[in-house]
């Protein structure tokens, strides 16, 4: 028999994990709804005020990313814990850090992406300007990325227990901080005419930084979970 | 070639069972017996390494099953009460992505050959979820078909199966171990390999 | 030594080790407390700058940096447990974490205290107190998981593993907020200048090491109950005169 290689096996899980949601595809969508009511709700809150609303743009758009990736968190191995395809991963045969890299890359695709390419049309709603709009969608694709990765070794800690998706988000969120911090300064730099560089580049590094890392966390996280 | 010695389990804050210790060599055939709750499916899960054993090792060809990692993994396959396909896809879809992630690349032919002597003709591409619970099973099972895993774990394989069903899994697994596999199962109903004496471990 | 640091390790005999350490710990902690708080609000001359209300810090700074600390010898003790399988390790994790968490707490509460006298505001986001908010979520997740699983094997792994993981991050966290206060500007907590009074530096000491000796002490009385609670079932438990005599009355 043929043996798949780690590329193999990465593959195989994503368009698993893709034909899975496409079959299914309320799901994806419930993500994205939930992000644009949540930026939506922020000018009804505060009032309409377009100066104001402007200032905040760019952190509105990012708190909402992050919920919406808090609440789609818990989809990414329940489903398969429960009908007992999780147990089998863990024995595959290669590396389960690239099954994991798999189903991480799977879940942006169906969470992240899609908030990332609404983003823009919810900043014109907040009246940003075209660069500000830009340099958003940068970091967002940067970041959300993140937010995945990190969410994933909480959802790994957290399968199967009460308390759902509450509690992913609270161990998580703090986590996520430092994204939010640097995603919303780097669109207030070029709104103020400042370079953008340390931002993107310190997010890259994080980038980085969760992909060496979080996969092979995970791994140990279900490894635990699923004694 | 799989050598367990002093094997203890602890579930929770009790004790299962200690001091286990046995071999299981090419050809043979093992069942765990004991009442419910007495272990049976720790065992099994103990031995797929999900578990770490309170005391004792396990060995597969001489090599600690923790140090061996994917080396074992790839030389066993585990088959437990959940059946471990997804609803929404079809039997197919299934039997071929479960054996790509057990590390084989199945082409349709093969995938629909065994799918099809495990009695699923004519239902390869209907969706998961609108086949009964035994064909659900035929289609987990389907897996033992594919792949060249020489140790097979099953845990309570005959569950919903129709006699036929039965008759053909003793069947598969006589080949199996004529092919120099083995197999270690637990089973609430008789499992009866004809040629082959099957081996009791009973859990106290 | 090897040979008893491992006997100790058993929590059976760390039990009594464990209680016959507490008074060792309580009644310094309580005296260099009393000190502590003679000399900070007694001795120590008013600041030019703050007068009365700087006093606080004598409460503020000590907590904030047992709070780290604590954190770091929780996830120090979780990594110790998960590596290597001790269950002991584990229990002093997460004997460590409320105490932790409640330090965090107090060093907010004390924060807000002396900046209400000098910004007028209870709360300003200031580089370090949002820090420290961020260090207690860290603190209570790291409790809610472990309240949240029943196995108490799993529940000390993958808390050992959140508090791995959120120790790598404190100091990402924490450079990351310093720069986004000082990017907004935002009020920073200061002495007036950088050479203290003798009195105040010895009232500083006195009180962060009483806080010290305050924690190993009442860490030592909560892991002595968690392992009466993790190894109830036990014969040398049940041998113990506490729980005979529980079971007389």
């Amino acid at each position: 028999m043929n043996q798949l290689s780690l590329f193999g096996l990465l593959g195989l899980v994503i368009r698993r994990d893709l034909l899975l949601a496409m079959r299914r595809r309320a799901d994806v969508l419930t993500t994205l709804v939930f992000f644009v009511m949540v930026v939506s709700l922020f000018p009804l809150g505060v009032g309409p005020e377009p100066e104001m609303l402007r200032k905040m743009a760019a952190g509105v758009v990012w708190v909402a990313a992050l919920l919406a990736s808090m609440l789609s968190l818990a989809r990414m191995f329940s489903a398969d814990y429960l009908d007992g395809t999780l147990e089998q991963m863990l024995l595959v045969p290669q590396s389960l850090s690239v099954l994991v890299l798999g189903k991480i890359v799977a879940h942006w695709m169906l969470s992240g992406l899609p908030l990332v390419l609404m983003a823009p049309v919810l900043g014109l709603q907040f009246g940003m300007s075209f660069q500000g709009l830009w340099v958003l969608v940068i970091v967002l694709l940067l970041g959300t990325p993140v937010l995945s990765m990190i969410g994933a070794i909480g959802a790994a800690l957290t399968l199967g227990l009460r308390g759902g998706g509450v509690l992913v988000s609270l161990l998580v969120l703090p986590l996520c901080i430092p994204v939010l911090i640097f995603g919303t300064g780097a669109v207030d730099a070029v709104n103020t005419g400042m370079s953008i560089t340390p931002h993107v580049a310190l997010l890259g590094a994080m980038f980085l930084l969760a992909l060496v890392f979080s996969p092979w966390v995970t791994a140990q996280a279900l490894r635990i979970s699923m004694e | 070639m799989l050598e367990i010695s002093n094997l203890a389990c602890v579930r929770g804050d009790h004790q299962l069972f200690s001091g286990l210790s046995f071999s299981l060599g090419t050809g043979e055939l093992m069942q765990v017996q004991g009442e419910n709750g007495s272990g049976k499916t720790s065992l099994l899960r103990t031995l797929c390494g999900f578990m770490q054993p309170a005391a004792g090792e396990i060995r597969w060809g001489g090599r600690d099953v923790h140090e061996l990692g994917e080396e074992y993994y790839a030389e066993m396959i585990y088959l437990g009460h959940l059946n471990a396909i997804k609803d929404e896809l079809n039997a197919l879809e299934n039997l071929r992505i479960s054996a790509g992630l057990a590390g084989c690349k199945v082409d349709e032919k093969e995938a629909l050959a065994a799918l099809r002597r495990m009695g699923l003709r004519r239902r390869e591409h209907l969706p998961v979820k609108v086949l009964s619970q035994g064909q659900r099973r035929r289609v987990a099972l389907s897996r033992l078909l594919v792949g060249n895993a020489r140790l097979w774990i099953l845990d309570e394989p005959l569950t919903a199966l129709d006699v036929g069903a039965v008759g053909l899994m003793q069947e598969l697994i006589g080949e199996h171990l004529s092919k120099g596999g083995m197999a270690i199962f637990t089973t609430h109903q008789p499992l009866q390999v004809t040629g082959v004496e099957t081996r009791q471990l009973t859990l106290s | 030594m090897a040979i008893n640091w491992f006997k100790y390790a058993a929590p059976a005999t760390f039990y009594g080790l464990a209680g016959k350490m507490i008074p060792y710990f309580a009644w310094p902690a309580a005296i260099l407390f009393a000190a502590g708080i003679y000399i900070g609000f007694f001795v120590a001359p008013t600041d030019a700058v703050q007068s009365e209300a700087y006093r606080i810090i004598f409460i503020h700074v000590p907590v904030s940096i047992l709070s780290m600390f604590i954190y770091l010898v929780m996830a120090g003790y979780a990594a110790l447990g998960l590596i290597f399988n001790t269950r002991l390790s584990s229990m002093m994790a997460t004997a460590l974490a409320p105490t932790g968490a409640l330090f965090a707490f107090v060093a907010l509460w004390t924060g807000a205290l002396w900046g209400k006298p000098m910004w007028g505001a209870w709360w300003v986001w200031d580089a370090r107190l949002t820090s420290e908010l961020i260090l207690l979520f860290l603190y209570l997740g790291f409790i809610a998981l472990q309240a949240s699983i029943d196995d108490p094997r799993r529940a000390d792994r993958a808390g050992a593993l959140l508090a791995i993981v959120g120790s790598v991050n404190v100091p990402i966290i924490y450079f990351s907020v310093k720069w986004w206060n000082t990017l907004h500007q935002g009020s920073t907590i200061k002495f007036s200048d950088t050479s203290m009074h003798i009195a105040m530096k010895q009232a500083l000491f006195v009180m962060l090491a009483a806080c010290w000796l305050y924690v190993i002490a009442v860490t030592l009385v909560r892991v002595r109950s968690i392992i009466l609670e993790r190894e109830r079932n036990t014969q040398w438990v049940s041998e113990l005169e506490e729980i005979r005599a529980g079971e007389q009355l």
